[in-house]
């Protein structure tokens, strides 16, 4: 019991040696650690948004939205393939809470073909698996020649997740514009986006870049129709729509609902300068396709008014005054330079696929984040403090073991975090502090059973076997009951609450081992050297 | 060589479980009154779970102009709107109700923003929608249940049933016993304090599980003992170890109560608060509900051949 293999003393100062030296880099401050020699690790824990300041904001993809986009788009479908059949149809609608097209189709002897034809708007689902064997729609047919073409869950699933992960690189370019280190954006759930960015200052701007759909559209002004009219009456041909424009207040514009060109087309945005006014602009660049298809629609339309469109707001309409045949162009509408550069920065980093919806959002200013860190050190330290002397008054030698045992616990602690890269939180802090609680428990139960085997007559060495074989069932029970609670608050839990779990468990976990087998051996050590009569405990 | 005090000396005999009537009333006390308070005073839900706003600002003069903010705020019609210091003089908390709408939501902040200007420093903003709170509240209280049934089967698992039932039953106790505390003081009841609760539970189970395990053990040891004589030498003799373990947490603790600051002072208040009351229910609840769930006292235990060698040994 008391006798040490070679090979675990080892691995224990192996462990207890590691332990150290991964957790050294944190007592320094960053700048003396660039100084240390380069074999020495590096890695410092990284300190959770709480500490360091920064911005939590959880966006929620508006699902209604995505599927009332893909009716749309199903809608237009079905009417492409019905024209090209030259099926004659009616009754072509949509219904977003059954997530529904239904066509009729007026002759029964063309039925059959567009059905088959329908039929095929339907495609595989496919995984990162392969095959999963659903489709996107259920096509069915429906009373009198009717065709209904419904979505499918798993198309819809297909379908958020291809959105979300164009969002997660769509905002990931747009984070990036802030240069910013580390920020963190992922996936959550079904139809959500968790943004992370440590140290950043404005988060108004950061929540207006992301919120931003960055859906541009080139489109033409229909010159023909009275604008004054047709905001009174409300009535706009069928192939216009009434847009405003983002000024407050904001001028009405009649315009076509053919797109011309969109922001998929464009490879690149810069903000600058008209070189006549001085006013901030944004500069774009086509792709060929784009370059080509603006060049024969400005040639076409050479002395009429175009539009561009963002997000569904008219920002500038110029008329033509020449074909634009470079595939370049600007965008002027009385921008603040601020506004100009973010702008060039939505649009390069292309649309995002809906609207996105901040559900959550957790801010915290550096300074605070500074004051958290002095007020959680101070605590930790004080605490630690009152507990070494508590141990030391309370048990002697003995409690000097246990504090040592402690102190390489948290070594272990800041050095396993460090290694993981798991951030430190101030709940994180607190799981520290009651670690320490927790692991001297361990210490308070094998010396109490030390002290009651040496009550009873033990000899020194029997009292610490004893004491030590007998507390280690009840340690472990006793653990794994906090490790119950910690491990499913690690599961409910997000950010700071989290933090608290994950050092609390490697807390736990670490003074199984510090507690027991580090004190054990600096006991056994101890016993060897002194050969004591009686324990001084 | 310094040996240590003993705090608690060696053969005490402390009455616990023979208190009992008294103890019991306490007890359920204990566990009654904090659910009254709940019930009549309620409790002070964070935005966590009731979704809202939380601005936390820190003006450059020394002392801020509540007064100013609170008529700044209260003009901008978002319903309910608290003002309140925090911590510090020029420190101030506001708390806006929940809007109707996520975007509302969002809205608010940068109202706050424009009238209160931008030299003051906006030190936190924490914003939870209506989707979130209600998912939060539906967490937190699933992660409670499923930690007490994690632990409840756990303890089964390694003991006889009247020590699950025994613990969970504290466990409540202990929990009521913290919610109460943040209804009396009105401390802001939101996701930390489900951690607080979670770590409650875990830290005094911890407990209860080294008190069963005395209990256990002297089972076996004093076969004729008349059950409260054996509960109480089972406390007795794990009081000192009940009390040091609970000193030592409630020392390291302690601290992030008085100098933590304000960010965690509900949860460090309440994890103390947790460690007394923890105390309290290992000695006094968990124990003498063995009485009344009449603990078996072969316990199936005869059946094995290597226990009944390690119960010959013990009563040799």
């Amino acid at each position: 019991m008391l006798h040490f293999p070679q090979w675990k003393l080892i691995v224990v100062f192996g462990v207890v040696l590691a332990g150290l030296i991964f957790a050294l880099p944190n007592v320094f401050p960053r700048t003396t650690m660039e100084t240390m020699p380069g074999w020495l690790p590096h890695k410092q824990v990284s300190l959770g948004l709480d500490l360091q300041g920064g911005a939590h904001l959880l966006y929620q993809l508006d699902e209604e939205e995505m599927i009332e986009d893909w009716l749309n788009k199903l809608r237009d479908d079905v009417r492409e393939t019905l024209r090209k059949d030259r099926t004659p149809y009616t009754d072509l609608t949509q219904n977003l809470t059954t997530r529904t097209v239904s066509v009729k189709i007026r002759e029964t002897a063309d039925f059959e073909k567009a059905y088959e034809d329908l039929r095929k708007l339907s495609v595989p689902v496919s995984n990162t698996f392969g095959l999963t064997g659903a489709h996107t729609l259920d096509v069915s047919r429906s009373g009198d020649n009717g065709v209904l073409l419904k979505a499918t869950d798993a198309g819809l699933t297909q379908r958020m997740d291809s959105a979300i992960q164009a969002s997660i690189e769509t905002i990931r370019r747009r984070v990036d514009a802030f240069g910013t280190t580390e920020p963190s954006i992922q996936r959550q759930g079904r139809n959500r986006v968790l943004v992370q960015v440590p140290g950043i200052s404005d988060v108004e701007r950061l929540k207006r870049l992301i919120g931003e759909t960055g859906k541009l559209e080139f489109r033409m002004v229909d010159a023909s129709a009275s604008v004054q009219q047709e905001v009174e009456s409300k009535q706009v041909p069928v192939d216009d729509e009434l847009l405003y424009s983002k000024d407050d207040p904001p001028q009405p514009y009649v315009i076509k609902k053919q797109v011309l060109v969109s922001g998929e087309n464009l490879v690149d945005a810069q903000p600058g300068f008209d070189q006549r006014t001085n006013e901030p602009i944004v500069t774009f660049r086509f792709d060929a396709t784009g370059a080509k298809r603006f060049a024969r629609a400005t040639q076409e339309n050479v002395g009429l008014p175009f539009a561009i469109i963002l997000d569904g707001k008219v920002v500038s309409a110029p008329v033509i005054r020449e074909p634009i045949l470079g595939g370049s162009g600007q965008i002027s509408g009385n921008f603040t330079v601020a506004e100009a550069s973010d702008l060039a920065v939505t649009l390069r980093s292309g649309a995002l696929p809906a609207k996105l919806t901040v559900i959550e959002e957790r801010t915290v200013g550096a300074s605070l984040g500074a004051d958290s860190i002095a007020q959680g050190k101070r605590a930790t330290l004080l605490g630690l403090l009152l507990v070494v002397i508590f141990m030391f008054v309370a048990y002697g030698l003995f409690g000097v073991f246990a504090n040592i045992a402690l102190l390489v616990n948290i070594a272990i602690i800041f050095s396993v975090l460090s290694l993981i890269g798991s951030t430190l939180t101030l709940p994180g802090i607190a799981g520290i502090v009651l670690t320490m609680g927790i692991a001297v428990d361990a210490n308070v139960l094998i010396n109490e059973r030390i002290r009651e085997e040496v009550h009873s007559g033990k000899s020194p060495v029997a009292a610490i076997e004893a004491g030590y074989r007998r507390a280690m069932t009840t340690i472990i029970d006793s653990n794994m009951t906090t490790l119950i609670s910690t491990l499913v608050l690690f599961w409910l839990g997000s950010g700071a609450v989290r933090g608290f779990a994950v050092t609390l468990t490697i807390g736990i976990l670490a003074s199984m081992f510090t507690a027991v087998t580090v004190t054990r051996l600096m006991v056994s050590y101890w016993l060897r050297w002194v050969r004591p009569v009686a324990l001084p405990i | 060589m310094f040996t240590g005090i003993h705090f608690i000396p060696p053969d005490t005999k402390i009455g616990f479980v023979r208190l009992r009537t008294i103890t019991w009333v306490i007890s359920a006390l204990l566990t009654i009154v904090p659910l009254l308070l709940v019930w009549k005073v309620g409790l002070n839900f964070g935005i966590d779970f009731q979704g809202g706003t939380l601005i936390e600002i820190q003006t450059k003069e020394s002392v801020a102009d509540l007064g100013d903010i609170r008529t700044k705020v209260h003009g901008l019609d978002l319903g309910e709107v608290q003002v309140q210091e925090f911590g510090a003089p020029n420190a101030v908390l506001i708390r806006i109700a929940a809007q109707p709408t996520e975007k509302e939501q969002q809205d608010s902040i940068s109202k706050v923003k424009q009238v209160l200007g931008d030299q003051i420093d906006y030190r936190r903003i924490e914003v939870v929608g209506p989707t979130v709170s209600s998912e939060l509240i539906a967490g937190g209280t699933v992660a409670v249940v499923i930690a007490m049934i994690g632990i409840l089967l756990y303890i089964w698992f390694r003991f006889e049933w009247q020590f699950a039932v025994a613990a969970i039953a504290s466990l409540v106790h202990d929990v009521t016993g913290t919610i109460g505390l943040y209804s009396l003081l009105q401390l802001e009841f939101n996701l930390s304090s489900i951690a607080a609760i979670l770590t409650i539970i875990g830290y005094s189970l911890n407990d209860k599980v080294v008190i069963f395990d005395r209990i256990r053990e002297n089972l076996r040891k004093y076969r004729k003992m008349p059950l409260t004589e054996l509960l109480d030498l089972s406390v007795n003799e794990t009081l000192s170890r009940t009390v040091l373990t609970h000193v030592t947490t409630f020392l390291a603790m302690m601290p992030f109560v008085l100098v933590g600051g304000e960010a965690i002072f509900g949860f460090a208040l309440a994890m103390v608060w947790g460690i007394v009351i923890g105390a309290y229910s290992s000695i006094y609840v968990a124990a003498p509900l063995q009485l009344i769930l009449g603990v078996k006292r072969d316990g199936g235990m005869t059946a094995a051949p290597t226990k009944t060698k390690a119960e010959a040994r013990a009563r040799a």
